[in-house]
């Protein structure tokens, strides 16, 4: 039970800002009106994804200096969570979008590359090939222990140039997305002070929920792979 | 600093010796060009500029690939007794970007010979071609390294590039249309970044090859 304490935690601040997200006052906005409360879901998706992936750097690093094939696993599997709520947030941003940016009378969206064309989901789109990458090169080396030094090295390598890339695309590209100059997730000016007490506990609780996912698939390979493993 | 320059030596004198990989590049280039040249006659400049540095990458991953490849099993155990694996690794970087180099600039020639001329200004666009090509060899060298370990073949190196290289790509196609254009000018803080991702490339290289060199 001592653990377990963030479990709870993630329970509680979810609750809340689910509660919550549906009950606060929030600022009426042109185009945007009721669908602002989306922001709770969305960029959570967002916040889970790279506190996985960032998990999954950590690993690999721990693997490397190590050499512990416990932090291999666990380094993949935080991976693999970190893909599915990358397309989780692809599925809840796509709802968004079909009420705010989807305009029949606007002529700019009638072709999907018009709105691929957007820095946010170019950039999501390159850590999500990246992992998918990762992967694809897992899959490709038999021997165990060079699998796992050959893909956290790929890890650390991929992860170093992923920022660039979510800070170099949006000065290129023209944006309708929201928070244009910097992050997305830590810009508020289109939010109340109301909406952000909520905001802030959505995400931790969103990143929560995908590490304790994340723990569960560990421990489960763990046992699969217990003859292995010290 | 010895070291490097031995190795480096003997890159070169590898590639002089077996000359059917540098010519069999040269043939790789001078063909999809000219079937480009074939398929389209004086293209639009934004599509130049992307047939362009896509050759570029194809080019790229041709020309890099086999520079960890043609290494046996047994000469890489050679190497491992008597060089260190960052002087291996910059020799290595060293080398595949004279290489690049020199490849850019004759395939920007084939391209300004067949596919026609659309830059206002010329001589910095082949700078930036020059830089967009060194960018592409610091990359692919190390995504070599590690499909090379892999024992894999040259398709999972592009598998793992692409999405690695889209930033560098993005921003050197921004700078071309500044140079294909009369009224646009080179945003500095742009090249710097090139710089700067290149220089971030070639560290974490050097950091990370020692981890994969070991057996």
């Amino acid at each position: 039970m001592k653990k377990a304490w963030w479990k709870i935690l993630c329970v509680v601040l979810l609750v809340y800002a689910i509660i919550g997200g549906l009950l606060v006052k929030i600022p009426d906005l042109p185009v945007l009106g009721e669908t602002i409360r989306n922001v709770f879901y969305h960029v959570g998706m967002w916040a889970a994804m790279f506190v996985l992936f960032t998990c999954s750097l950590v690993h690999a690093i721990r693997y490397l200096s190590k050499g512990n094939l416990k932090n291999d696993i666990a380094a993949s599997n935080y991976a693999s969570v970190g893909i599915v709520f990358g397309l989780l947030g692809y599925a809840t941003g796509a709802v968004w979008a079909s009420y705010t940016w989807a305009d029949p009378n606007n002529p700019a969206f009638d072709s999907f590359s018009a709105v691929a064309r957007e820095p946010k989901l170019i950039g999501t789109a390159v850590a999500l090939l990246i992992y998918f990458a990762y992967f694809i090169l897992r899959s490709s080396i038999q021997d165990m222990d060079q699998k796992a030094r050959i893909s956290a090295v790929y890890n650390i390598f991929a992860f170093a140039m992923l920022f660039p890339t979510i800070m170099v695309v949006p000065r290129l590209l023209p944006s309708l997305h929201p928070g244009q100059d910097g992050n997305p997730a830590l810009n508020f000016r289109d939010s109340s002070p109301a909406m952000r007490m909520i905001q802030y506990p959505a995400f931790i609780g969103w990143a929560l929920l995908g590490v304790w996912i994340a723990t569960v698939s560990i421990r489960l390979n763990y046992i699969k792979e217990k003859h292995f493993i010290k | 600093m010895k070291s490097v320059i031995t190795l480096f030596k003997k890159d070169l004198l590898l590639e002089i010796r077996q000359q059917y990989s540098f010519y069999g590049i040269l043939l790789y280039m001078g063909a999809t060009i000219f079937v480009l040249f074939l398929a389209i006659a004086e293209p639009e400049k934004e599509i130049w500029n992307g047939l362009f540095w896509v050759i570029q990458l194809f080019i790229c991953i041709n020309a890099v690939a086999k520079s960890f490849m043609q290494e046996s099993r047994a000469r890489m155990l050679y190497f491992y007794t008597v060089a260190s694996p960052v002087h291996f690794m910059i020799a290595k970087l060293l080398f595949n970007s004279l290489l690049m180099l020199l490849m850019t600039l004759i395939s920007l020639l084939l391209f300004l010979a067949f596919i026609g001329n659309p830059a206002e200004k010329l001589l910095p666009f082949t700078g930036l071609a020059l830089l967009g090509g060194f960018s592409l060899s610091m990359v692919f060298t190390f995504l070599a390294a590690i499909a090379a370990k892999a024992r894999q073949n040259a398709a999972i190196m592009a598998v793992l590039g692409f999405p690695l290289i889209v930033p560098q790509l993005m921003l050197l196609m921004k700078l071309s249309n500044a140079a294909f254009f009369a009224g646009q000018s080179f945003q500095w803080s742009d090249i710097l970044l090139l710089i700067a991702l290149d220089f971030l490339v070639g560290l974490l290289s050097v950091i990370l090859f020692p981890f994969l060199w070991k057996d």
